[in-house]
Protein backbone atom coordinates (compact mmCIF):
# COMPACT_ATOMS: atom_id res chain seq x y z
CA UNK A 1 0.00 0.00 0.00
CA UNK A 2 2.87 2.48 0.55
CA UNK A 3 4.29 1.42 -3.28
CA UNK A 4 0.80 3.11 -4.14
CA UNK A 5 1.20 6.18 -1.58
CA UNK A 6 4.63 6.49 -3.36
CA UNK A 7 3.44 6.60 -6.61
CA UNK A 8 0.92 9.13 -5.96
CA UNK A 9 3.00 11.65 -4.16
CA UNK A 10 5.56 11.02 -7.77
CA UNK A 11 2.68 11.72 -10.00
CA UNK A 12 1.47 15.09 -7.92
CA UNK A 13 5.42 15.96 -8.23
CA UNK A 14 5.43 15.50 -11.39
CA UNK A 15 2.38 17.76 -12.58
CA UNK A 16 3.05 20.23 -9.60
CA UNK A 17 6.54 20.28 -11.47
CA UNK A 18 5.05 20.54 -15.13
CA UNK A 19 2.12 23.28 -13.78
CA UNK A 20 5.41 25.31 -12.87
CA UNK A 21 6.83 25.25 -16.47
CA UNK A 22 3.44 25.86 -18.10
CA UNK A 23 3.38 29.20 -16.20
CA UNK A 24 7.38 29.79 -16.56
CA UNK A 25 6.20 29.44 -20.71
CA UNK A 26 2.99 31.67 -20.01
CA UNK A 27 5.33 34.06 -18.34
CA UNK A 28 8.12 34.42 -21.06
CA UNK A 29 5.85 34.28 -23.87
CA UNK A 30 2.74 36.50 -22.31
CA UNK A 31 1.47 39.27 -24.33
CA UNK A 32 0.71 42.01 -22.07
CA UNK A 33 2.20 42.73 -18.56
CA UNK A 34 -0.97 41.79 -16.49
CA UNK A 35 -0.86 38.37 -18.54
CA UNK A 36 2.51 37.34 -17.11
CA UNK A 37 1.77 38.97 -13.15
CA UNK A 38 -1.36 36.01 -13.57
CA UNK A 39 1.57 33.57 -14.69
CA UNK A 40 3.58 34.64 -11.93
CA UNK A 41 0.29 34.66 -9.00
CA UNK A 42 -0.15 30.94 -10.35
CA UNK A 43 3.91 29.82 -10.19
CA UNK A 44 3.46 31.45 -6.43
CA UNK A 45 0.85 29.30 -5.91
CA UNK A 46 2.25 25.62 -7.55
CA UNK A 47 5.29 26.12 -5.19
CA UNK A 48 3.77 26.79 -2.37
CA UNK A 49 1.14 23.48 -3.00
CA UNK A 50 5.10 21.89 -4.23
CA UNK A 51 6.01 22.66 -0.69
CA UNK A 52 2.84 20.81 0.40
CA UNK A 53 3.24 17.35 -1.68
CA UNK A 54 7.08 17.32 -0.08
CA UNK A 55 5.90 17.63 3.26
CA UNK A 56 3.83 14.58 2.96
CA UNK A 57 7.01 12.95 1.09
CA UNK A 58 9.31 13.82 3.93
CA UNK A 59 6.77 13.44 7.05
CA UNK A 60 7.41 16.52 8.26
CA UNK A 61 6.11 19.84 9.36
CA UNK A 62 8.59 21.93 8.33
CA UNK A 63 7.24 22.43 4.51
CA UNK A 64 4.16 23.94 6.23
CA UNK A 65 5.89 26.90 7.15
CA UNK A 66 7.19 27.44 4.27
CA UNK A 67 4.10 26.93 2.51
CA UNK A 68 2.08 29.90 4.69
CA UNK A 69 5.52 32.32 3.64
CA UNK A 70 5.30 31.61 -0.11
CA UNK A 71 1.21 31.98 0.23
CA UNK A 72 1.89 35.73 2.07
CA UNK A 73 4.46 36.67 0.28
CA UNK A 74 3.00 35.73 -3.15
CA UNK A 75 -0.47 36.98 -2.00
CA UNK A 76 1.35 40.71 -1.29
CA UNK A 77 3.63 40.73 -4.49
CA UNK A 78 0.56 39.88 -6.57
CA UNK A 79 -1.46 42.36 -5.30
CA UNK A 80 1.30 45.24 -5.38
CA UNK A 81 1.96 44.56 -8.93
CA UNK A 82 -1.95 44.34 -10.17
CA UNK A 83 -1.83 47.76 -8.21
CA UNK A 84 1.07 49.22 -10.12
CA UNK A 85 -1.15 47.84 -13.68
CA UNK A 86 -3.54 49.57 -12.82
CA UNK A 87 -2.25 53.29 -11.81
CA UNK A 88 1.25 52.65 -12.25
CA UNK A 89 1.89 53.43 -8.66
CA UNK A 90 1.62 51.05 -5.24
CA UNK A 91 0.43 54.10 -2.90
CA UNK A 92 -1.39 56.39 -3.90
CA UNK B 1 8.99 11.45 12.83
CA UNK B 2 7.09 9.17 10.85
CA UNK B 3 7.52 8.42 7.61
CA UNK B 4 4.99 6.96 4.47
CA UNK B 5 5.77 3.47 5.27
CA UNK B 6 4.42 3.92 8.46
CA UNK B 7 0.78 4.57 6.93
CA UNK B 8 -1.93 1.91 7.46
CA UNK B 9 -3.73 1.22 4.16
CA UNK B 10 -7.38 2.89 4.91
CA UNK B 11 -5.40 5.85 4.93
CA UNK B 12 -2.34 5.40 2.20
CA UNK B 13 -5.83 5.15 -0.33
CA UNK B 14 -8.07 8.40 0.54
CA UNK B 15 -4.45 10.36 0.36
CA UNK B 16 -3.41 8.30 -2.77
CA UNK B 17 -6.68 9.74 -4.18
CA UNK B 18 -6.94 13.23 -2.77
CA UNK B 19 -2.75 13.42 -4.09
CA UNK B 20 -3.60 12.54 -8.04
CA UNK B 21 -6.87 14.36 -8.28
CA UNK B 22 -5.44 17.98 -6.70
CA UNK B 23 -2.46 17.65 -8.66
CA UNK B 24 -4.30 16.58 -11.87
CA UNK B 25 -6.31 19.71 -11.63
CA UNK B 26 -3.62 22.37 -10.72
CA UNK B 27 -1.79 20.44 -14.45
CA UNK B 28 -5.73 21.36 -15.89
CA UNK B 29 -5.52 25.20 -14.99
CA UNK B 30 -2.07 25.67 -15.72
CA UNK B 31 -3.01 23.92 -19.17
CA UNK B 32 -5.85 26.16 -19.39
CA UNK B 33 -3.10 29.20 -18.30
CA UNK B 34 -0.91 28.33 -21.38
CA UNK B 35 -3.92 27.49 -24.38
CA UNK B 36 -6.94 29.54 -23.81
CA UNK B 37 -6.61 32.44 -26.03
CA UNK B 38 -7.41 35.83 -24.42
CA UNK B 39 -6.72 36.78 -20.85
CA UNK B 40 -10.04 37.19 -19.70
CA UNK B 41 -10.30 32.78 -20.47
CA UNK B 42 -7.26 32.38 -18.98
CA UNK B 43 -7.87 33.62 -15.81
CA UNK B 44 -10.25 31.03 -15.11
CA UNK B 45 -7.29 28.79 -14.87
CA UNK B 46 -5.50 29.82 -12.39
CA UNK B 47 -8.54 31.62 -10.18
CA UNK B 48 -10.88 28.05 -10.29
CA UNK B 49 -8.52 25.35 -10.98
CA UNK B 50 -5.70 25.92 -9.11
CA UNK B 51 -7.85 27.13 -5.95
CA UNK B 52 -9.67 23.51 -5.82
CA UNK B 53 -6.71 21.71 -6.44
CA UNK B 54 -4.86 23.68 -3.58
CA UNK B 55 -8.34 22.36 -1.73
CA UNK B 56 -7.58 18.51 -2.57
CA UNK B 57 -3.75 18.55 -1.82
CA UNK B 58 -4.12 20.67 1.48
CA UNK B 59 -7.07 18.07 2.28
CA UNK B 60 -4.61 15.45 1.92
CA UNK B 61 -1.78 16.23 3.72
CA UNK B 62 -4.48 16.97 6.37
CA UNK B 63 -5.42 13.05 6.42
CA UNK B 64 -1.85 12.36 6.47
CA UNK B 65 -0.76 13.87 8.80
CA UNK B 66 -4.03 13.05 11.33
CA UNK B 67 -3.36 9.64 10.64
CA UNK B 68 0.38 9.56 10.92
CA UNK B 69 0.93 11.08 14.14
CA UNK B 70 -2.07 9.97 15.60
CA UNK B 71 -3.29 13.29 16.43
CA UNK B 72 -5.45 16.14 14.81
CA UNK B 73 -3.37 17.98 12.56
CA UNK B 74 -5.67 20.42 10.96
CA UNK B 75 -3.67 23.82 10.47
CA UNK B 76 -3.25 23.48 6.62
CA UNK B 77 -6.72 24.95 7.29
CA UNK B 78 -5.04 28.10 7.65
CA UNK B 79 -3.71 27.80 4.54
CA UNK B 80 -7.18 26.26 2.88
CA UNK B 81 -8.77 29.74 4.69
CA UNK B 82 -6.22 31.88 2.95
CA UNK B 83 -6.29 30.75 -0.59
CA UNK B 84 -10.02 30.66 0.02
CA UNK B 85 -9.74 34.15 0.63
CA UNK B 86 -7.17 36.04 -1.09
CA UNK B 87 -7.88 34.25 -4.61
CA UNK B 88 -10.50 35.96 -5.32
CA UNK B 89 -8.67 39.15 -4.99
CA UNK B 90 -6.24 38.39 -6.80
CA UNK B 91 -8.63 37.70 -9.50
CA UNK B 92 -10.98 40.81 -9.37
CA UNK B 93 -7.70 43.12 -9.12
CA UNK B 94 -5.79 41.42 -12.23
CA UNK B 95 -9.23 41.57 -14.40
CA UNK B 96 -9.67 45.37 -13.22
CA UNK B 97 -6.28 46.17 -14.10
CA UNK B 98 -6.41 44.28 -17.96
CA UNK B 99 -10.16 46.14 -18.25
CA UNK B 100 -8.42 49.67 -16.79
CA UNK B 101 -5.40 48.61 -19.23
CA UNK B 102 -7.49 48.08 -22.38
CA UNK B 103 -9.74 50.76 -21.73
CA UNK B 104 -6.61 53.19 -21.74
CA UNK B 105 -5.13 51.69 -25.32
CA UNK B 106 -8.60 51.63 -26.46
CA UNK B 107 -8.74 47.84 -27.40
CA UNK B 108 -12.23 47.47 -28.68
CA UNK B 109 -11.62 44.16 -29.60
CA UNK B 110 -10.84 41.88 -26.69
CA UNK B 111 -12.62 40.58 -24.03
CA UNK B 112 -14.57 42.79 -21.52
CA UNK B 113 -14.89 45.36 -24.55
CA UNK B 114 -15.83 43.43 -27.22
CA UNK B 115 -19.54 43.86 -28.37
CA UNK B 116 -19.08 47.88 -26.99
CA UNK B 117 -20.26 46.83 -23.79
CA UNK B 118 -18.04 48.79 -22.14
CA UNK B 119 -17.45 50.93 -24.79
CA UNK B 120 -15.25 54.16 -24.40
CA UNK B 121 -16.90 56.11 -27.20
CA UNK B 122 -15.55 59.53 -27.64
CA UNK B 123 -19.18 61.50 -26.82
CA UNK B 124 -19.98 59.94 -23.62
CA UNK B 125 -16.20 59.91 -22.10
CA UNK B 126 -15.99 62.13 -19.25
CA UNK B 127 -20.01 63.24 -19.81
CA UNK B 128 -21.47 63.65 -16.49
CA UNK B 129 -25.01 61.80 -16.02
CA UNK B 130 -28.34 63.24 -16.64
CA UNK B 131 -30.50 64.05 -13.86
Amino acid sequence: METLLELAIGYALVCVLAAMVLCALRLLIGPSAHDRVLALDTLWMCGMLLAIVLGVRFGTQVYFEVAILVALVGFVSTLALAKFLMRGEVIE
Amino acid sequence: MSGIEQLPGWAALPVALLLVLGATIILVGALGLLRLRTFYQRIHGPAIAVTLGAGCLLLASMVYFTVAQSRLVIHEIIIAVFILLTAPVVAMTLMRAAVYRDLRARRGDVGATEGGVYSLSEDEAGEPPKS
